[in-house]
């Protein structure tokens, strides 16, 4: 039996441009759109692409910290701004840290199978260029334990998480080879952003990537292991993908082979008060890919195409490392020999990822998801990767916190 | 006493002024960094900020507490070590706030210069006028104790004038930042023969301590930077005498404001940074150093005659610049002033590309001062601009080329007359001061 007890598919996804640092129309001073703009731009972004925007059921918004970032709660009253057919729909917002995204879509998936609804809006959204990093660096500290880690940790709290990683790494595996691995991700990010005109870094023409990225760390003002070159960035954007069974793709006039296919997911939580078992690799998230592959009776051999969280470049490498497509510590090697590139062995974060594209938290998962299908149904574009009709399944990662949070999926082109 | 000890109790006179209160950020961030270590949590910390304007204090009040919130904000890493054991202090929004509050803590704005009495440390940056100074000095002679130490930022006066005027006996430096004095790392430091040496070390130490470039400067008026800065401006308005009859004045400005910006790559023109400076300001230090040095070149009618009609250039209180030669508009310039017609001649396109045309191309490959600033291969890219220039047959590259000529001169006549020790401190100077991308010696011409 299938792990999903009915057919769910995806389709119309829609992300808006990434905003913040390297973007050219973003300057720090000057007044920018608000979280409204982006639930609404990514919604009608995604019910555009449909012919009956009223048959839509439910709307889900995953954000992370709205309430601190933008002053704002009750996020589910955005949903009706969208479209005047939303008024008096339900609409709810879930919250799992930068895995709020990837919860939004579990949740959408789940209301499909509770059969309470046949098609849901799913947006992911996130707002952060509201206040300097220094301050948001707390914002997002939320993610871990607060009362029992905030005030011991670093002035950046999770690139210093991350930071501790890559020393881990560094001791364990050599640090000439693990820093390498970490520059040659960030090179492989910008340069499939470079591809994407709504990546942050889209506008990015720095000539030498790989020197930028061995930029030397400075502990003084910012990690000991890691460099700003190595963390994700500060954005703000907004991500929309409609989840359907088969009857509500007849009900909003979408074709099947203009859908994907949902195949599994693992949703999988960690302790919250425990530190992570091993800092050299991400355990939560490899139990979640585990789970989503054996659900889907698949392998890392059978995906055309990969999502992984990579707010850090050290995430990248663990991450691939999770999906199984490396061995421990080899992940830097795999990414060093090219095998993550549009034209590598298995394509990785083709727009960009959270290091090209950015990482507007809250909305990660869901724009995850819409890249995955658009590669599925080749609707891609500039950076739009050869889908091997024996490797059908695209799979993404999202995480939340340092490896806390986890939602793995596996989508599958329609035949 | 030590440095450390000297710091618990700091005056800055003429706090409200643009050098005083850059320096009054910097020694409240220094001083609540003893006070916030453990060892000195019994110490009393005082930093007087004196000035004669009640306004002027309001504002140093608000300058100041949002400089110590930028300061806090950048090191927040050094900062969450320093209040680890604040249980209650767990963000980084709740630590920077606790710096702000502790580094104003020990603060005294007021305009009674009684309150001097006390300090060991006391940074004078009143008006560059001598008699002013000494009177001030003689003041505080008699208020403080007699092993309190004096650091004045003048800019051209002579240390040892100034110290035997007011009979300092040795306990005055010229300790000369740049402006503004949070941003810019150098620091020319001046010793009279007089000068002591507990106070040369402290001095040193100080430098140290705020992470400033020291570059020491004999004690001759004007020392380095306006030794250089004078002599170069008055080139600059030679140039504009031989050059209006056939442009006029504003498009004489004009061509010598582009030469120095553009074909010398230089942060901004010579008469935009004239303006910055203040035009009566350049008219006040050409004075002090015409008298000091004997030398009647040093004297501008025209820098005369603009500020007889009140046309004087320098800042607004949020950095922003006054017109002056230049009229500006978001700090770049629309407008030249002209003197036949006591009004703004403003810039039109037409007229600006008619003079663009006459002095010539710059070079192929041309990269503004701010792209080369953070070039890697910024040496390289300097070279081939004035080689190119060299080879170039048009007027702007004329100018430019001696005008590079005059500069180099200027620079190593600083280092014949003994103000400079080496070239290599003149170059210092231009490069941290000035922000050029090179020093003024140099073998581009």
């Amino acid at each position: 039996m299938p792990f999903l007890r009915k057919k769910v598919f995806a389709c119309a996804g829609y992300y808006t441009v990434s905003l913040g640092t390297g973007r050219k129309e973003f300057h720090p001073k000057k007044p920018r759109p608000g979280i409204e703009h982006y639930i609404k731009e990514a919604g009608l972004g995604s019910i555009n692409q449909i012919n009956n925007p009223e048959n839509i059921d439910e709307g889900i918004i995953g954000n992370f910290v709205a309430e601190r970032f933008c002053k704002q709660g009750n996020l589910g009253g955005f949903f009706p701004m969208v479209h005047e057919t939303f008024l008096y729909k339900p609409c709810m917002r879930v919250e799992g840290a930068c895995d709020s995204g990837g919860l939004a879509l579990v949740t959408a998936i789940k209301t499909i199978l509770a059969d309470v609804a046949d098609v849901v809006l799913c947006i992911g959204v996130e707002v952060q260029n509201t206040v300097k990093a220094v301050y948001g660096a707390d914002y997002l500290a939320a993610a871990d334990w607060f009362s029992g880690e905030r005030k011991k940790g670093h002035a950046y709290y999770f690139p210093d998480q991350f930071s501790q990683r890559a020393g881990a790494c560094f001791e364990k595996y050599g640090h000439e080879r693990i820093r390498e691995g970490m520059s040659h991700w960030y090179v492989n990010m910008i340069e499939n952003a470079r591809k994407n005109p709504k990546a942050q870094e889209y506008h990015n023409t720095n000539p030498d990537l790989y020197a930028t990225a061995m930029t030397p760390p400075n502990p003084r003002v910012f990690c000991e292991h890691i460099n700003v070159f190595d963390c994700s960035k500060v954005s703000d954007g907004g991500a929309a993908l409609i989840f359907a069974s088969e009857e509500g793709l007849k009900k909003i006039g979408v074709d099947r082979k203009d859908a994907v296919e949902v195949v599994s997911y693992a949703q999988v939580q960690y302790d919250l008060t425990k530190p992570p078992p091993d800092l050299t690799e991400f355990t939560t998230c490899k139990i979640a890919a585990q789970r989503a592959y054996e659900r889907a009776g698949i392998g890392p051999s059978d995906l055309g195409v990969l999502e992984v969280h990579d707010c850090f470049t050290i995430a990248g490498l663990l991450a691939i490392e999770a999906a199984g497509f490396a061995g421990p510590g080899e992940g830097a090697d795999f990414v060093k020999e090219g095998k993550t590139r549009l034209d590598g062995e298995i394509p990785t974060n083709t727009s960009g990822g959270l290091i090209g594209y950015g990482h507007p938290t809250g909305a990660s998962g869901v724009r995850q998801a819409v890249d995955v299908v658009n590669q599925l149904l080749g609707r891609a574009g500039d950076f739009q990767v050869k889908i091997d009709s024996r490797r059908p399944y695209g799979m993404l990662s999202s995480m939340g916190g340092n490896d806390k949070t986890v939602v793995a999926m596996i989508f599958r082109r329609v035949e | 006493m030590t440095l450390d000890e000297r710091l618990e109790n700091v005056a800055v006179v003429g706090a409200a002024g643009k050098m005083g209160s850059g320096i009054a950020v910097l020694l409240a961030q220094e001083m609540a960094k003893l006070k916030l270590k453990s060892e000195n949590r019994d110490r009393i910390y005082r930093l007087n900020l004196i000035d004669i304007s009640e306004r002027g204090l309001d504002g140093l009040r608000a300058y100041l507490r949002a400089q110590l919130t930028r300061v806090a904000e950048k090191s927040i890493v050094l900062l969450r070590s320093l209040y680890q054991d604040r249980k209650d202090l767990i963000e980084n929004a709740e630590i920077i706030n606790a710096f702000v509050v502790d580094a104003t803590s020990f603060v005294n704005f007021t305009t009674d210069l009684n309150t001097v009495r006390d300090a060991h440390l006391v940074f004078e940056a009143i008006v560059e006028d001598e008699r002013v100074k000494i009177k001030l000095f003689k003041k505080m002679k008699k208020l403080c104790s007699p092993d309190t130490f004096f650091l004045t930022n003048t800019s051209s006066i002579p240390i040892g004038y100034l110290d035997e005027q007011a009979g300092l006996e040795g306990r005055l430096i010229g300790y000369h930042f740049y402006n503004p004095p949070v941003i810019q790392r150098l620091v020319e430091v001046i010793h009279s023969k007089r000068t002591v040496s507990e106070l040369k070390e402290i001095g040193a130490e100080l430098g140290k301590r705020l992470r400033k470039k020291l570059v020491p400067a004999n004690d001759i008026s004007g020392f380095i930077g306006n030794g250089h800065f004078m002599r170069d401006g008055l080139f600059a308005i030679s140039e504009v005498d031989r050059l209006k009859a056939q442009f006029r004045f504003p498009g004489a400005v004009y061509i010598m404001n582009r030469i120095t910006q553009d074909f010398l790559l230089r942060p901004m023109g010579i008469f935009q940074l004239i303006d910055y400076v203040g035009i009566d300001i350049f008219q006040c230090i050409l004075k002090v150093m015409r008298t000091h040095l004997d030398d009647k070149s040093l004297r501008s009618s025209l820098i005369n005659k603009m500020v007889k009609l009140n046309v004087k250039g320098g800042q607004n209180p949020d950095g922003s610049q006054k017109d002056g030669f230049l009229k500006y508009e978001k700090n770049r310039p629309v407008g030249i002033f002209s003197l036949r017609r006591k009004d703004y001649f403003i810039i039109k396109d037409d007229w600006k590309k008619k003079i663009d045309q006459k002095l010539g191309p710059l070079p192929d490959g041309f990269m503004p001062w701010k792209a080369l600033l953070t070039s890697p291969k910024k040496e390289e890219q300097l070279r081939r601009h004035f080689e190119a220039l060299k080879k170039m047959d048009t007027l702007g590259a004329q100018l430019a080329l001696r005008f590079l000529k005059k500069t180099r001169e200027i620079g190593e006549k600083l280092v014949d007359d003994g103000v400079a020790n080496s070239a290599q401190d003149v170059n210092d100077v231009l490069t941290n001061g000035f922000y050029w991308l090179y020093g003024p010696i140099n073998d581009y011409v």
